[in-house]
């Protein structure tokens, strides 16, 4: 009885917090809802006894990601806004229409199927230990490539937003009023051009066309 | 009522729904990344129903597979927005078509 309550109310707020994130204007309203739609699904996950995914539901999904996104929102400020143009009538149609068959197509396969009660297992089921060893064992080469990935996705994340050099400037500069001499512009450029592979940004007496290639 | 899998899938379903008709219709980079999500959390509800369903550890590792998945897209995709909202572009996926031709 408690179960199908805890299954009603999550399942409830899991859908409601997804139309907000869908249907509001403000992003940072979506990125909130997301949170309580995060929120809602590991309550799902506990009562599919998936213990550990709940906890790293929380903390990696709701926590993590959507600070990142939080961030990104504050830093574009009003740009982060939906643009205000009209789009024709017949796409959000169309869209409807296709979420629509995606739901039903799913429901009907589903209501095909006679499904039984389903395996019973151990209390050792979804706990670290058990993932662990899934992980460790059988499933090390997953593992392997995730790890993998997750470095690729770091690289990417930081050359994509990186910032460009600027270039130094000369005379006294910094809290400590270091005197610098006048920077060589050429001789610079190479420099910084062979320590990040950026695109430079050179001396603006001696405009050069490569640097914005 | 007798809360089985097949309900767990309904709701999975709904999400997924929900999700694709968002990434239909948004045009802001950050919302289609927030729809993209629900739909795979989605996909990770119906992954875990499945394993509890066969009694597998599988399921529940594909998910965790998932997650690490979904959090390297959002990595890429804000810094994408970052790159940008720094380039001084328009914050709209309509607007992005330098590589169409």
């Amino acid at each position: 009885m408690t179960y199908d309550v805890v299954f009603v109310v999550a399942s409830a707020l899991a859908i409601l917090s997804a139309l907000g994130v869908v249907l509001s204007s403000n992003p940072f309203h979506s990125a909130l809802s997301l949170i309580g739609n995060l929120v809602a699904l590991a309550a799902m996950y506990l009562l599919l006894q998936s213990d550990f995914l709940a906890a790293a539901q929380v903390i990696v999904y709701a926590g993590a990601v959507m600070i990142m996104f939080l961030f990104v929102i504050a830093y574009l400020g009003g740009r982060a806004n939906e643009p205000v143009r009209s789009r024709p009538w017949w796409q959000t149609l169309a869209a409807l229409a296709a979420a629509v068959a995606v739901v039903v197509e799913i429901g009907f396969a589903v209501e095909e199927q006679t499904f039984g009660d389903g395996a019973h297992v151990s209390d050792l089921f979804g706990a670290p230990q058990a993932i662990a060893a899934s992980f460790l064992g059988r499933y090390v080469l997953t593992f392997e490539a995730t790890s993998v990935l997750l470095l690729i996705a770091a690289v990417g994340g930081v050359t994509l937003a990186a910032r460009r050099p600027a270039p130094r400037e000369g005379g006294v500069v910094g809290v400590f009023e270091i005197e610098r001499p006048e920077p060589t512009p050429s001789l610079q450029a190479e420099v910084v051009d062979a320590e990040t592979r950026f695109d430079v940004v050179r001396a603006r007496s001696a405009p050069d066309k490569e640097t914005e290639g | 009522m007798h809360v089985g899998v097949a309900w767990f899938l309904v709701v999975s379903a709904a999400l997924f729904g929900i999700g694709l008709y968002g990434v239909f219709t948004r045009r802001s980079p950050i919302i289609l990344l927030l729809s993209v999500e629900i739909m795979l959390n989605a996909s990770n509800l119906a992954l875990i129903s499945f394993g509890r369903y066969w009694g597998d550890q599988a399921g529940q590792v594909f998910a965790l597979v998932v997650m690490a998945v979904a959090a390297s897209e959002v990595v890429v995709g804000l810094g994408l927005v970052v790159a940008m909202a720094r380039r001084r572009a328009d914050l709209d996926v309509d607007s992005l078509r330098g590589l169409k031709n």
